[in-house]
C-alpha cells in the first residue's frame, strides 16, 4: 500500500487540477466519461502488470487489440446473432497467444522482448493477410454495446473495469499473486523454493492477452473498427505501469498502483486537452512528464524505503 | 541494467576455457551459415519460380535496401552491448533528415553545415538518453521512450510533410555507385568497421563489454561505467543521424515520417539479436549485426522476387526473428550444462 501512495497523490492533483479547468469533471456523467475513456488502458495496464512484475514485458499488446478488432469485424459482419460466439473466440484467441508468448519466452528460453516482438510482427502480418490489407466487415450493435452503451447511467465499460480490477487486486492477494512476484524478484530463488516458475510466467502471459482480449472488445465499441486502433497500445501500458512505480525487471509493485498509473496517463492526457496543449505536442510534455516521474521514483525511493540487495541493479 | 532478460540467461561456464575473441566469434558463425543457407535456399526457390536470384540488380538492392537498417542496427549494437537499448532512433531520423534537409535548401554549399548540424544534433540527442539513464537512473527502455514521444511531438508540431531539398550532389549518396557497390553500403562498411575497430581494440570497447557483462561488477573494477553507456548512446544516435542523412538523400528532401515507416527502432533491435548479440549485453558484436541486417535484406528480396504478399513477409520475419534467437538460446545452454 506504501507505495502506491505516491502515484495516487499524482492523479489526485491532476484529477483536481482537471476539476478546476472543467467544473463539468465533478458531475456524475463527466467522471463517468472520463472512467470510460480510460477503461481499455486500465485494463491493458493490469495484463502488463503481471507481465512486468514476473520480469517479462509484452510488447505485442498493441498488435493483439488491432488483430482483435479487425477478427472481430470481418467475422460478425454486421449480423447481431454472431456477437457472443466472436466474444467467445476473441478472449480464446487472446488466451492462447499469451500462452505461446508464454511458452517460448519459458520453455524455448528466447528473451520476452524478442517473443512478443516477434508476436507483434506475427499478429500484424496474418490479421491484414486474411482481411487483404485493410480492415472489413462490421461490428454489430450488440458489440459495441460494451464500449458505448451502459446500464442506466453507468457505462459497460465502467462495469467490466471494476470487475477486471477487482479480479487483478484478488490474483496478486491470492497464492498465485505472491509466487509471480516471487519469481520476478528472484527466479532461481522462487524456483529452489518450490515455485513452479514457468508455470506463473505463462499464466502472466495468458493474463495480459486476455486483457487485450478485454481492451479490444471495449475499443471496437468505444473507436470503432480501424487498423490503427491498437497502434503504440504496448507503450502507452508499459508506460502506465512504470508511471505506477512497478519496476521493469521484476518482483516489486502493486497492481493497484499499475491501474493508478493508466489512470494518470489518461488524466494528463484529458487535462493536456484542456489547456490546449493538442495535437503533437501533447507527446513531447508526455515523454518529459513520463522520465521525469519515473526518474523522481528512482531517486528518491532508495532513500525513503529500506534498499534491498540488487535494487540498484533494477533501478538502473 | 540487464533485467531485460535477468534470469534467461545461463551462467556461461565456458568463459574459462575459450578466451573472449573465441567467444565472440561463436554466434556470429552462425548468423552467416544462416544467411549462406538462406541465399541457397532463395537461389532455388527463385529458380524453380523461372527467375534468376543473384543478378546484378538484386545484389546492389540487396545493399542498398540494407544500408540504413545497417548502419542504425550497427549503433543499436553499441547500446545493446553495455546493457542498454535505445528505442529513439526511428524519430531521431526523421527528425535529423528533416534537419538536413532543411539546411541543405538545395544549395551545394550547406551540404558540410548540414551534415555538422546534423551530427551535432544526434549527439545531443544521444547524450540527453544516455544521461536521463545514468544520473536519472531511468530504465533505458522508459528514458529512450520519453525521449522518443518528446522528438515525435516536436518534429510532428513543426512539419505535416516532407519540407527542405537536398541538392543533386548529394543525393549521389543515396543513389550512385562503384561498380557493383552502392556508396550507402561503403557508407554502411565503414561505419561497421569503425564501430569494430572500437569495439575489439580500443579501451572504450573493452568498458563497454564489462558494463554490459555485469554493471555492478565493471563499477567495483574501477571503470567508470556511466561515462561508458553515454558514449554508446551518443555513438548510438550518430548513427542514427547518419541513416537519417542517407535517407534524406535517397527522398531528396526531409520526412517526419520517414523513421517510423521503416520501423527502426524495433527492427534495428531485431537485427542486433539476430545477429547473435544478447539482448540482456556483453555479449555479441558488429559482424553479427551485420550478418542479421543482410539476413533481413536477402529474405526480402527473395520475397520481392517471388512477389509474395507483402504481410507474409511480416509473419516470417518474425517467426525468424524469434526461432533465432532460441537457437542461440539452446546452443548457449547446450554449452553451459
Amino acid at each position: 500500500m506504501k507505495r502506491t501512495l505516491p502515484i495516487l497523490a499524482v492523479l489526485m492533483v491532476l484529477l483536481a487540477a482537471i476539476a478546476i479547468a472543467n467544473p463539468h469533471f465533478l458531475e456524475p456523467a463527466g467522471f463517468l466519461a472520463f472512467l470510460k475513456r480510460a477503461a481499455p488502458l486500465v485494463i491493458l495496464a493490469a495484463g502488463q502488470y503481471f507481465v512486468i512484475v514476473s520480469g517479462e514485458f509484452d510488447l505485442s499488446v498493441g498488435s493483439l487489440v488491432t488483430a482483435e478488432v479487425v477478427i472481430a469485424a470481418r467475422l460478425i459482419d454486421g449480423d447481431g446473432s454472431a456477437t457472443w460466439p466472436v466474444i467467445a473466440l476473441l478472449i480464446v484467441i487472446g488466451l492462447l497467444v499469451g500462452l505461446v508468448n508464454g511458452v517460448v519466452t519459458t520453455k524455448l528460453r528466447v528473451p520476452s522482448f524478442i517473443v512478443t516482438l516477434g508476436m507483434l510482427l506475427i499478429l500484424s502480418g496474418a490479421v491484414f493477410l486474411w482481411t487483404g490489407g485493410a480492415p472489413r466487415g462490421a461490428l454489430s450493435e450488440g458489440f459495441r454495446a460494451f464500449g458505448r452503451g451502459g446500464l442506466g447511467p453507468v457505462p459497460w465499460s465502467v462495469l467490466i473495469l471494476l470487475a477486471v480490477g477487482a479480479a487483478a487486486i484478488w490474483l496478486m492477494r491470492a497464492d498465485f499473486g505472491k509466487t509471480l512476484i516471487a519469481t520476478g524478484d528472484n527466479e532461481r530463488a522462487a524456483a529452489l523454493s518450490g515455485v513452479r516458475v514457468d508455470r506463473a510466467k505463462i499464466i502472466a502471459f495468458m493474463l495480459s492477452g486476455l486483457a487485450a482480449a478485454v481492451a479490444a472488445i471495449l475499443l471496437g465499441g468505444f473507436a470503432g473498427v480501424s487498423a490503427q486502433v491498437g497502434q503504440g497500445l504496448e507503450f502507452s501500458a508499459i508506460t502506465a505501469v512504470v508511471l505506477g512505480g512497478v519496476v521493469l525487471g521484476g518482483g516489486r509493485g502493486s497492481v493497484l498502483a499499475a491501474m493508478a498509473g493508466a489512470f494518470t496517463l489518461e488524466a494528463l492526457f484529458t487535462l493536456l486537452n484542456l489547456y490546449g496543449i493538442s495535437g503533437a505536442l501533447e507527446f513531447t510534455v508526455q515523454g518529459v512528464i513520463i522520465i521525469a516521474a519515473v526518474a523522481a521514483g528512482a531517486v528518491h525511493l532508495p532513500r525513503m524505503f529500506t534498499p534491498r540487495k540488487g535494487d540498484a541493479h533494477a533501478a538502473s | 541494467m540487464n533485467t531485460l532478460s535477468r534470469a534467461r540467461r545461463p551462467a556461461p561456464r565456458s568463459e574459462a576455457r575459450g578466451g573472449l575473441a573465441a567467444r565472440l566469434r561463436e554466434p556470429t558463425q552462425v548468423v552467416f551459415l544462416a544467411l549462406l543457407a538462406l541465399i541457397a535456399l532463395g537461389w532455388v526457390l527463385v529458380a524453380l519460380d523461372g527467375g534468376q536470384f543473384l543478378t546484378m540488380e538484386s545484389v546492389v538492392g540487396i545493399q542498398q535496401r540494407s544500408a540504413a537498417l545497417g548502419i542504425v542496427a550497427i549503433g543499436q549494437t553499441l547500446a545493446i552491448l553495455a546493457g542498454s537499448l535505445d528505442l529513439s532512433v526511428a524519430y531521431l531520423i526523421s527528425l535529423t533528415s528533416l534537419v538536413a534537409a532543411e539546411i541543405m535548401a538545395g544549395r551545394d554549399g550547406n551540404v558540410l553545415p548540414a551534415v555538422a548540424a546534423v551530427l551535432g544534433v544526434s549527439a545531443l540527442v544521444g547524450l540527453v538518453n544516455g544521461l536521463v539513464i545514468t544520473r536519472l537512473r531511468v530504465h533505458a527502455f522508459i528514458a529512450t521512450l520519453g525521449v522518443a514521444l518528446i522528438i515525435k511531438g516536436v518534429v510532428d508540431h513543426l512539419y505535416d510533410g516532407p519540407a527542405g531539398k537536398v541538392p543533386e550532389s548529394f543525393q549521389l549518396l543515396g543513389y550512385s555507385r562503384i561498380g557493383p557497390i552502392p556508396v550507402s553500403a561503403v557508407l554502411w562498411a565503414g561505419v561497421a568497421v569503425v564501430a569494430w575497430f572500437l569495439l575489439s581494440r580500443t579501451r572504450l570497447g573493452y568498458r563497454v563489454y564489462a558494463v554490459g557483462g555485469n554493471e555492478e561488477v565493471a563499477r567495483l573494477s574501477g571503470i567508470r561505467t556511466g561515462r561508458a553507456i553515454v558514449l554508446t548512446h551518443v555513438l548510438c544516435s550518430v548513427c542514427a543521424g547518419i541513416a537519417g542523412l542517407l535517407l534524406a538523400s535517397r527522398l531528396g528532401a526531409g520526412a517526419p515520417t520517414v523513421g517510423t515507416d521503416g520501423g527502426y527502432d524495433l527492427e534495428s533491435i531485431a537485427a542486433v539479436v539476430l545477429g547473435g548479440t544478447a539482448l540482456a549485453g556483453g555479449k555479441g558484436g558488429v559482424s553479427g549485426t551485420v550478418g542479421g541486417v543482410l539476413l533481413l535484406a536477402v529474405l526480402d528480396t527473395i520475397f520481392n522476387q517471388l512477389e509474395v504478399n507483402s504481410f507474409v513477409k511480416d509473419v516470417v520475419r518474425g517467426v525468424v526473428i524469434v526461432v533465432a534467437v532460441a537457437v542461440y538460446a539452446r546452443r548457449i545452454k547446450g554449452r553451459s550444462v
